[in-house]
């Protein structure tokens, strides 16, 4: 029951993303890609999340052949850094869309729905904005929003790109913590990317450096610390 | 005496009396003052000699066909106007910005030289104008034409209003919801749809007017058969050189009322959904 990611490699045009990556990571972890932008950090979570499609390499998920599936199939839950929170329904219809879509035989029942909704919103600690619409809300909550959207479909896996790159640092600080606690309450292996070390090496079980479309070094980050493996990766960590 | 110091992005005073002169001055006499006598000219002989040409079986019939034209056209180039601004602002492919070229071709080219091309493809000396005859297919001085034409005339409206549009709003809202769960219909029908309704209902207004108004296209490929193959547009022309000035102003005064009711349909819902309006825009 572990996620395996095994020498996934993407070319855009011409210049390659991924040049072959690949990581083991325990159920129910918490992984941060970390590295500079044009790392291919962003690629490889987005082919986790079926939004972008690897050339060659496996990823197994417990025992789903995962690059197989569809992005609809996979029931992962996706953050993005712009939020994408639809903009024309209410925080309760975006919270409860994952739910509303599913085929007539799989769907809760509208109370189950909107017990659910008021479930989450305690969770991500926005109780009572059901009705407000993504305009009216800050960047931090709406992030917030988009974590207890992709919550609402109790996914097997939760794969978040810079959520919090377009925050502020308070509010960084604030919603890092929240979503730690959110993962170790639900369980859910989580795939987080960013840039910043410090947000990585807070929040991660386990960090993956990545530069050029590979992973330079992996592992907990107390290791990391204590024993770079190459030049880049303690440049990288003392900046 | 001190001077008053203008804001920075403050005009002087008698520029601002003549730009605003001089706009006020080009609407009303080039755009209010011709709406004005149409009216005036289609009311010469009152309410009764107005209704009298209106009636008149061939002003009749050119209106229902204006209105199955536009009725058929209008539906159609939604549906390909949406095609078009969803596989542009949605995919990558190559000969993206040539495709974008050819959706504004109509507005480039004549609308005469494009009836002039459903000539040369249908008529009798074109390419397949013989072999429709003989399997009793009848496309030219016909109805078919003149949707044909008329789709070719208005085909960029939808699509030029969809595609800034679509590619502002980007692909982040279809990926979540695929994440989430949704299918490609459930996905254009709850996030797509809602998010380019209003700019898709604007398209489809002018699409609406240009096809009702048009005139240079259909006028190659209709015929001119009165009370047949007339549009609105076509029977106008054909009562005033008749010099039957009172039935073609009372016709064009149709038409102008047609172009006034989009107007004002696109003003109320302007102002009714304006909050809406702001906030698709804000995010």
């Amino acid at each position: 029951m572990s996620l395996n990611v095994d020498s996934v490699t993407k070319k855009f045009r011409r210049f390659p993303a991924l040049n072959g990556a690949s990581f083991v990571a325990p159920q129910g972890s918490f992984v941060s890609l970390l590295g500079p932008s044009g790392s291919g950090k962003t690629t490889l979570l987005r082919i986790l999340g079926g939004l972008e499609f690897a050339d060659s390499g496996m990823v197994r998920f417990a025992d789903l052949n995962w690059l197989d599936m569809p992005a609809r199939t996979r029931n992962a839950g996706f953050v993005f850094q712009q939020y994408a929170l639809f903009r024309h329904m209410s925080v309760a219809d975006n919270i409860a869309f994952g739910l509303k879509v599913r085929p007539r035989n799989k769907r809760p029942s509208a109370a189950d729905i909107r017990n659910r909704v008021t479930e989450l919103l305690a969770l991500v600690q926005l109780p009572g904005l059901e009705d407000r619409y993504p305009s009216q809300l800050s960047g931090g909550q709406r992030q917030r929003v988009a974590l207890a959207r992709a919550l609402a479909i109790e996914p097997r896996m939760l794969l978040l790109d810079e959520p919090f790159g377009a925050l502020d640092a308070k509010v960084r600080k604030e919603l890092r913590a929240d979503l730690r606690r959110i993962h170790d309450h639900a369980g859910v292996t989580t795939v987080f990317v960013t840039h910043d070390q410090e947000e990585a090496f807070a929040v991660a079980d386990l960090v993956a450096v990545m530069k050029d479309g590979r992973i330079e070094q992996y592992g907990a980050p107390a290791d990391m610390r204590r024993n770079p493996r190459t030049p880049f990766v303690s440049e990288f960590l003392s900046a | 005496m001190t001077k008053r110091i203008l804001k920075p992005i403050e005009d002087p005073l008698w520029l601002k009396l003549l730009l605003g002169g001089v706009t006020i001055g080009f609407i009303a006499i080039l755009l209010l003052l011709p709406l004005v006598l149409v009216f005036k000219e289609a009311l010469a002989g009152g309410l009764g000699g107005f209704w009298t040409s209106m009636t008149e079986p061939d002003a009749l019939a050119s209106v229902r066909l204006s209105l199955i034209a536009a009725g058929i056209a209008v539906p159609l180039n939604t549906v390909f106007g949406i095609a078009a601004a969803w596989a542009i602002a949605k995919y990558d492919f190559p000969a993206k910005t040539f495709l974008v070229t050819l959706i504004d071709l109509p507005f480039s080219v004549s609308p005469v030289v494009a009836g002039l091309v459903y000539v040369l493809v249908f008529g009798m000396q074109g390419w397949l104008g013989p072999t429709l005859v003989d399997h009793n297919v009848h496309i030219l001085f016909a109805l078919p034409a003149i949707v044909l034409v008329t789709i070719f005339v208005t085909f960029p409206f939808v699509a030029r209003e969809l595609i800034p549009l679509m590619v502002d709003q980007g692909r982040d809202e279809e990926e979540a919801a695929a994440t989430l769960g949704a299918s490609g219909f459930q996905t254009f029908l709850r996030v797509t749809l809602p998010n380019i309704k209003w700019g898709l209902l604007y398209g489809v207004l002018l699409c609406n007017a240009r096809a009702l108004g048009e005139f240079g296209a259909v006028s190659v490929v209709s015929g001119h058969i009165r009370g047949v193959t007339n549009t609105m547009p076509l029977h106008v022309q054909l009562l005033y050189d008749n010099y039957d000035y009172a039935g073609a102003f009372t016709v064009a005064a149709l038409l102008a009322m047609l172009a006034l009711l989009t107007l004002a349909l696109k003003s109320v819902l302007e102002w009714r959904y304006a909050d809406e309006l702001a906030a698709a825009h804000r995010h």
